[in-house]
């Protein structure tokens, strides 16, 4: 089972996680990252580079984060590849004080 | 080779994750570029292959991205070429506008106790390499015919020898294990296997997900005392950090391991914490571990490991130690023997308070034995950056390059080889493990892998 991104991204787009991903596995839209299931090879670095803490490996998440794992795959496969961190989005930093990081 | 001669020729020594991630961001800079990679073995992908466990074969996968890189055009692979014994700095400096050394931590840290070198007593590294096939470890021997093993140190690589030694075996015959190790772990008398940390749970290296899987191997029961999860103040800090979610998931984890029983399982892991050791015991060969007991001091995230004068000894038979790694000198740049690391800022490499022209360094030999495969990523986009940055300021000089330095080979008796011929090795390889199951059967031997393409 693959790592999902979920909604403490939102808003953020730290992009962090893109640039620590051996295999290029994220995509994005305005408003966030997704994981493509079929191409994380599970290796965590993503995990404590977020931020904001939006990263979870299935295998061990909160039960609230099970529909993302839907989400991820499906947006994943309409959305281009990030190969590179990207600036924030404009609303990063009071989003993360919200999310009390 | 058609390369412009106004290209920038850059060599990277190594090709594990931190190389193959330098190669990746300069070619992806939009300039006339050569990359060449020097590997001192004829085969690519470092720790991808030799060190990352045979039963994690979905992180192998990242060699997929890898096998890209090195298809696309202004790469080339020198494989079985070593620095200092082939070639010497000197003669990269002169031959390429650059150097990325990328080389990783490849000795053990030491214990620095008496009887650490007595039969018996091994490193992470060397275990890890045998059962990886690594040709630099083929004919190591570890005796596995005894009952008790103690891995010093608690983090991701002490769980792989940990799960390796304490899995079923049958398990494991379906993986690329070389078969050397496989009939060696076939006849395994292994039962406890003690796993200690100077420490407490909420300090353990361990990422969540590799601590889990010791909690699952079939046949075996996982262990850690209650007394060890009451956690002081400073460390109940520690776990509420959001940002230290790891350490939180592992004493989670633990918790669970102190409710377990041992049953009549045929094997056991058993968690000790706070304690260092202190001396190997035994007259000519390894038979228990002295351990002096520490509590922590020092404010939440910075609590050090004190002794309290209190000892105990563990009986073993036979001691691994996983406390951390440390890169090689390179002779002809400096060092910094206290790190294990070549001295660097943010990538140059630095001597004393000057940098060194046209040298970097990055991943495990920049930064010291930290992260997993992906951390390499962003720390190689930042050496190649500064790379980058300090050439396109220079004065264009032309550099002869990789055409000129392969010139110098034939006289000394190198025989490099190629991408291409280490996809022959590849293939043969994987044809090799096809009867028996197994993703491939690594070549543990230089020479068979010479052989193999032509240069016997």
């Amino acid at each position: 089972m693959p790592h999902i991104v979920t909604d403490n991204c939102r808003l953020c787009r730290f992009t962090d996680c893109v640039e620590v991903c051996p295999v290029e596995c994220f995509h994005a839209d305005e408003e966030r990252t997704y994981i493509d299931p079929d191409v994380c090879i599970d290796c965590g670095a993503c995990i404590p580079a977020c931020p904001v803490r939006a990263i979870y490996d299935t295998e061990d998440m909160p039960e609230e984060f099970v529909p993302w794992i839907a989400i991820n795959a499906e947006r994943a496969a309409t959305l281009p590849v990030l190969s590179a961190r990207q600036p924030a989005l404009p609303t990063a930093a009071d989003r993360q004080k919200e999310l009390g990081f | 080779m058609n390369t412009p001669d106004k290209a920038l020729k850059i060599a990277v020594i190594g090709s594990g994750p931190s190389g193959f991630y330098a190669a990746e961001a300069l070619l992806r800079a939009g300039l006339p570029l050569q990359v060449d990679m020097l590997e001192r073995l004829p085969t690519p992908f470092g720790l991808v292959r030799s060190g990352v466990a045979p039963d994690h074969p979905k992180l192998k996968e990242v060699i997929k991205v890898y096998d890209r890189i090195a298809r696309s055009p202004g790469f080339r692979f020198l494989g079985n070429v070593a620095l200092g014994r082939d070639v010497t700095v000197a003669e990269l400096r002169a031959h390429y506008h650059a150097i990325i050394l990328a080389c990783g931590a490849q000795s053990d840290r030491c214990m620095g106790i008496p009887g650490e070198d007595l039969p018996g007593s091994h490193t992470a590294t060397e275990f890890v390499g045998w059962f990886n096939g690594h040709p630099d470890y083929r004919d190591h021997a570890f005796d596995l015919g005894r009952e008790v093993a103690v891995i010093v140190g608690q983090g991701n690589v002490a769980a792989d020898v940990c799960r390796i030694l304490a899995k079923p075996v049958d398990e494991l015959r379906t993986t690329d294990i070389s078969e050397h190790a496989l009939d060696a772990l076939a006849q395994s008398r292994i039962r406890e296997i003690h796993i200690i940390g100077r420490r407490g749970p909420a300090q353990a290296r361990f990422t969540p997900r590799e601590l889990r899987e010791l909690g699952e191997i079939h046949q075996c029961a996982t262990l850690a005392d209650n007394r060890d999860l009451r956690l002081g103040e400073r460390c109940e800090t520690e776990l509420n950090d959001l940002q230290n979610g790891n350490a939180a998931k592992n004493c989670a984890l633990f918790r669970e391991f102190t409710a377990n029983q041992a049953g009549n399982r045929r094997r056991q892991i058993r968690f000790h914490f706070y304690l260092s050791p202190s001396e190997v015991l035994g007259d000519s060969r390894v038979e228990g571990l002295r351990v002096a007991r520490n509590r922590l001091e020092g404010p939440a995230f910075a609590q050090v490991a004190s002794a309290t004068g209190e000892t105990t000894t563990l009986n073993c038979d036979l001691l691994f130690r996983s406390i951390g790694y440390r890169g090689v000198p390179i002779p002809g740049l400096p060092f910094d023997d206290h790190r294990g690391i070549v001295p660097n800022a943010v990538g140059r490499v630095t001597d004393g308070d000057h940098t060194v022209p046209g040298v970097y360094v990055t991943g495990w030999l920049k930064r010291g034995p930290s992260g997993v495969i992906g951390t390499n990523r962003a720390d190689s986009v930042e050496t190649v950056t500064h790379v980058l940055a300090d050439l396109t300021q220079a004065d264009a000089v032309e550099k002869p390059g990789g055409d000129a330095l392969e010139a110098l080979f034939p006289a000394r008796g190198t025989r490099n080889l190629s991408y291409e011929e280490w996809l022959q090795i590849d293939e043969a390889e994987i044809e090799r493990g096809r009867p028996h199951g197994k993703p491939r059967e690594k070549f543990t031997r230089v020479r068979d892998m010479l052989a193999l393409t032509g240069h016997g």
